[in-house]
């Protein structure tokens, strides 16, 4: 049990914390043929867009009701019935995310009234789906906002209506924001490899690989889940949902639709791993298939190849709470101390961590205590690497975002085959700064050749 | 090489293998056989003089899956990181090329790297071929103006251990006694520390351990003029026959140059080891005595108090967690008895330790330290050494190198005290490295993991 310390400080230095609107834009992301449209000033959409470009390396779809201070005070509510009436027409989306902003929440926005008056003035675009998503980022996070507009678009898309099992073989995933494309393809995966067939909530991976397709660009999303698959989720066998900032979103499927679900709190590592394969073998009534269990022999052999680098070796991790929980039990497993856990937000099941403390705070608040822990290895994002630097530790980027690094995107940590890949990485990362007993300078080498050889080699 | 010569290594007076059983030396069964030759034994005795090349003369199998594989670490010269060999190729041997080709690689080591000296090893081919390796290395150190020093260790002349005689062999020969050391410096006479000289033989600074005691060396005067051969340099090698003192520690690898230098130069010699308090302790212990200053064995005292109470408090955490866990130790010769000691400081209980090159004399104290049931292993048969693991209900297996992954693979939980490892575990702050190694070894909670069956294993299909 952990001690959950909240942010006390007055000043974010260095700030790991990222806006729920950049979430809840990031799970539209997932949707086919679609549109986020965050309802506030242009510059939190650009900032939003550079900051998703730089992480994919992809054109993102994002648009925004671009309030100027002229609207925000006689109301802006026109700006988003004209957003929506350009985009429809312009890009003929299937599905837009309505999102609001701190500005346009403080403002006071009345989306569903919005979205009644573009329905009036706007028939010819009845078809296009428009998901309101109440996402201020004076609360919570990119993990929460993302949880927020899953949980919209259940609300908005998925019948609410009790239907009978007609689709044995398909079952509903919902994934919470810490998993990246990669991750999601080997949870297909692992999905289908029991004859399974899996409609993802969203699906990142989908869009947000990075594929080239023959149009070239796509001003809406590249992929994605679409409508259809959406609306038909009330007819799978179960749902899995993958990361504990899901659980509303899950709770409000499962009462729309009284399917039963599973819920993991994450795939990495080997139990968390063997309860993934047990319920997908209990669901689909097949036996684990030999490919899945060469592949955990694997991480087993993994396992205890790689066992010396992690005794007692402190580390220090700062991520979204779903991530941070996932190394932290994923570390703890291979017998390393996290020594600091750092949250960007601070939801109270943080406290079922087994470290000592997690604080809410930021990268300042990380580095701190990597030093004060004297931690061996950091986890965090990419603006992490100039505290690395700092300390001169190894860094294993993760979370968002990854913008010095290419194919952050594509890298799986889940599974059985992403956990081997995360033990081997974590343990080269140790090793290759693994601090070796100082080289001794004896007093009595004054004057000799020796003095005047440089010290400290290896 | 010729046999007599061979013979003449094989005899050393001061090993206690030498009086009774051989084994160190017995030939090796074809099928069933473990452990270097003998130019991988003389190679790894000297690669360690950090400022030297180190040409390994053949074709590629000798060097070429072997450079740079040691733990040995240098504080500030780093040639010997460098891997050097002649590469012979077909060509070479059936014209008869070697000589020239070897010549050549002299140069460009010389030219290129400029080395304090260059050491040529010789290998099986060359050696067969019939290579005039000493000639070509005078003509060499003639021509170059450096010292070339040959070692005629080829491959098929035996075991790993008389490689390393044959290295000891040739520094006395050609290295030790060629240059006066330097006088000792202004800034590091004390008032009333005396300073002495002495040598340490036979230990090579894996993973930089020996640095966890050199400073220990500094404070009670003891200039080392060299260490055979962790992070030496030549010129320190040269100058060993004026110590007032040698320790050979731990191998009996380099006995040899010990013994000579008290033929030679009356210098004493003691046997030691810096693995444990106990035995750190008592290796500064006898170097006092050995000096014979009632000085140096007060500050000696000293010393050890406070180190032993500052190693005593670092360890008590961790002898609370291994109190009473079972250990079987798998190594040889004078390590079978020292480690043992190391462990039972910790607050383990040694269920069986490794003889394998163990002498009468490591055999007694093996049974004086672990009583008369004490179980020894005498065979490396790695099968056997899992049964036993199993029969004693250990809790860790420490041994070498080659064993560690049948150990792994089996879900044992393992320590490596082998000398390519990169962990230093000597002196007093190397004991407290590794009791934290076998706390963690034994704690990781990976061993849970790997044991636990599947959940799907006795089901089936669910």
């Amino acid at each position: 049990m952990a001690e959950l310390l909240p942010n006390t400080k007055p000043l974010a230095v260095n700030p790991l914390k990222v806006s729920q609107p950049i979430g809840a834009s990031l799970a539209f992301m997932g949707l086919g043929r679609c549109m986020p449209l965050e309802h506030g000033a242009r510059g939190c959409t650009s900032f939003n867009k550079l900051f998703f470009m730089r992480h994919f390396d992809e054109p993102i779809p994002l648009q925004t009701t671009a309030m100027d201070m002229v609207t925000t005070v006689m109301g802006p509510d026109d700006n988003v019935v004209e957003a929506l009436a350009t985009i429809a027409e312009k890009n003929a989306p299937e599905i837009v995310g309505l999102i609001t902003t701190g500005l346009s929440e403080t403002q006071g926005a009345d989306i569903p009234r919005t979205i009644k008056a573009f329905r009036v003035a706007y028939p010819q675009y009845e078809q296009m789906a428009v998901v309101p998503v109440n996402a201020t980022d004076t609360l919570g996070c990119l993990e929460t906002g993302f949880a927020l507009a899953v949980e919209a678009i259940i609300a908005a898309l998925v019948p609410d209506r009790w239907e009978a099992v007609h689709r044995p073989w398909q079952v509903n995933v919902l994934v919470s924001s810490m998993h990246t494309p990669g991750d999601l393809e080997a949870l297909r995966d692992w999905i289908e490899i029991f004859g399974l067939s899996p409609i993802f909530l969203p699906d990142i991976a989908d869009s947000l690989d990075g594929h080239l397709i023959p149009e070239g660009f796509s001003t809406l999303t590249y992929g994605g889940t679409g409508r259809d698959a959406i609306a038909s989720m009330g007819q799978s066998a179960a749902t899995l949902v993958i990361g504990p900032s899901l659980n509303k979103a899950a709770d409000l499927l499962k009462q729309r639709t009284g399917v039963p679900d599973f819920r993991f709190d994450s795939l990495m590592g080997l139990e968390d791993c063997d309860d993934f394969s047990q319920a997908l073998a209990e669901l689909s009534r097949r036996p684990v298939p030999p490919k899945l269990e060469r592949q955990r022999t694997q991480l087993l052999d993994a396992l205890v190849d790689c066992n010396f680098h992690f005794g007692d070796t402190p580390v220090a991790i700062a991520a979204d709470p779903d991530l941070l929980g996932a190394f932290t039990r994923f570390l703890t497993g291979l017998g390393a101390a996290v020594v600091a856990a750092i949250a960007s937000a601070g939801p109270a099941r943080l406290a079922e961590l087994p470290v000592e403390k997690v604080q809410v705070g930021d990268l300042e608040d990380l580095e701190n205590a990597a030093v004060r822990h004297d931690a061996q290895l950091l986890i965090t994002n990419s603006h992490g690497a100039e505290i690395a630097r700092r300390l001169k530790l190894p860094l294993l980027r993760a979370g968002f975002p990854l913008y010095d690094i290419a194919g952050g995107h594509a890298r799986a940590w889940i599974g059985y085959r992403g956990s081997r890949q995360s033990l081997f990485d974590i343990s080269n990362l140790l090793q290759s700064f693994r601090q070796e007993i100082k080289p001794h300078r004896s007093i009595f080498w004054d004057g000799t050749p020796r003095m005047a050889e440089s010290g400290d080699i290896r | 090489m010729k046999p007599e010569d061979i013979l003449a290594l094989q005899n050393e007076p001061a090993c206690a293998h030498n009086n009774k059983s051989k084994s160190g030396c017995a030939r090796p069964q074809p099928g069933a056989t473990q452990g270097g030759c003998c130019f991988d034994g003389a190679r790894n005795a000297l690669l360690p003089i950090a400022d030297c090349a180190h040409i390994v003369h053949g074709p590629i199998g000798c060097a070429g899956s072997s450079w740079d594989n040691r733990g040995t670490r240098s504080s500030g010269a780093d040639l010997y990181r460098i891997g050097m060999t002649t590469d012979l190729n077909e060509m070479d041997v059936i014209m008869g090329r070697g000589e020239k080709r070897l010549y050549r690689a002299i140069r460009q080591a010389v030219e290129s790297r400029h080395p304090a000296a260059v050491f040529v090893y010789a290998t099986c081919v060359p050696a067969l071929h019939g290579d005039d390796i000493g000639m070509v290395c005078k003509t060499a150190s003639e021509k170059f103006g450096v010292p070339v020093i040959p070692v005629d260790g080829a491959g098929f002349y035996g075991n790993k251990n008389l490689g390393n005689r044959v290295a000891a062999d040739v520094v006395y020969k050609h290295v030790i006694g060629s240059r006066e050391p330097d006088p000792v410096p202004d800034s590091a006479k004390r008032p009333g520390i005396a300073t002495h000289d002495v040598n340490l033989i036979g230990e090579w600074n894996v993973g930089g351990e020996f640095w966890n005691v050199a400073p220990l060396f500094d404070e009670l005067g003891l200039r080392i003029l060299c260490t055979l051969s962790g992070d030496s340099r030549f010129r320190e090698v040269q100058t060993m026959h004026r110590a007032e003192a040698n320790m050979v520690v731990c191998s009996k690898a380099m006995l040899t140059v010990a013994r000579k230098l008290n033929e030679d130069y009356a210098t004493p010699y003691f046997e030691g080891s810096f693995y444990g308090v106990k035995d750190t302790s008592q290796a500064f212990r006898d170097f006092a005595q050995t000096l014979n200053d009632p000085d140096l064995t007060a500050r000696t005292e000293a010393m050890i108090r406070r180190e032993e109470a500052r190693v005593e408090e670092a360890l008590e955490p961790l002898r609370q967690q291994l109190r009473g866990k079972r250990v079987l130790i798998f190594t040889g010769g004078y390590k079978s008895w020292s480690i043992v000691s190391a462990m039972q400081d910790l607050g383990m209980t040694v269920v069986a330790t490794g003889t394998e090159k163990s002498t009468e004399e490591d055999k007694a104290r093996i049974l004086e330290l672990m009583g008369p049931d004490a179980r020894m292993i005498s065979d490396n048969d790695q099968i056997g050494l899992l049964r036993t693991y199993h029969e004693t209900k250990a809790d860790i297996m420490v041994a070498g190198d080659r064993y560690i992954y049948p150990t792994l693979k089996s879900r044992i939980p393992f320590l490596d005290i082998d000398h390519v490892r990169s962990i230093g575990y000597a002196g007093y702050s190397g004991m407290i490295e590794l009791g934290h190694r076998l706390c963690s070894a034994i704690k990781s909670p990976i061993w849970g993991q790997v044991k636990k069956p599947s959940p799907w294993a006795d089901k089936g299909a669910a």
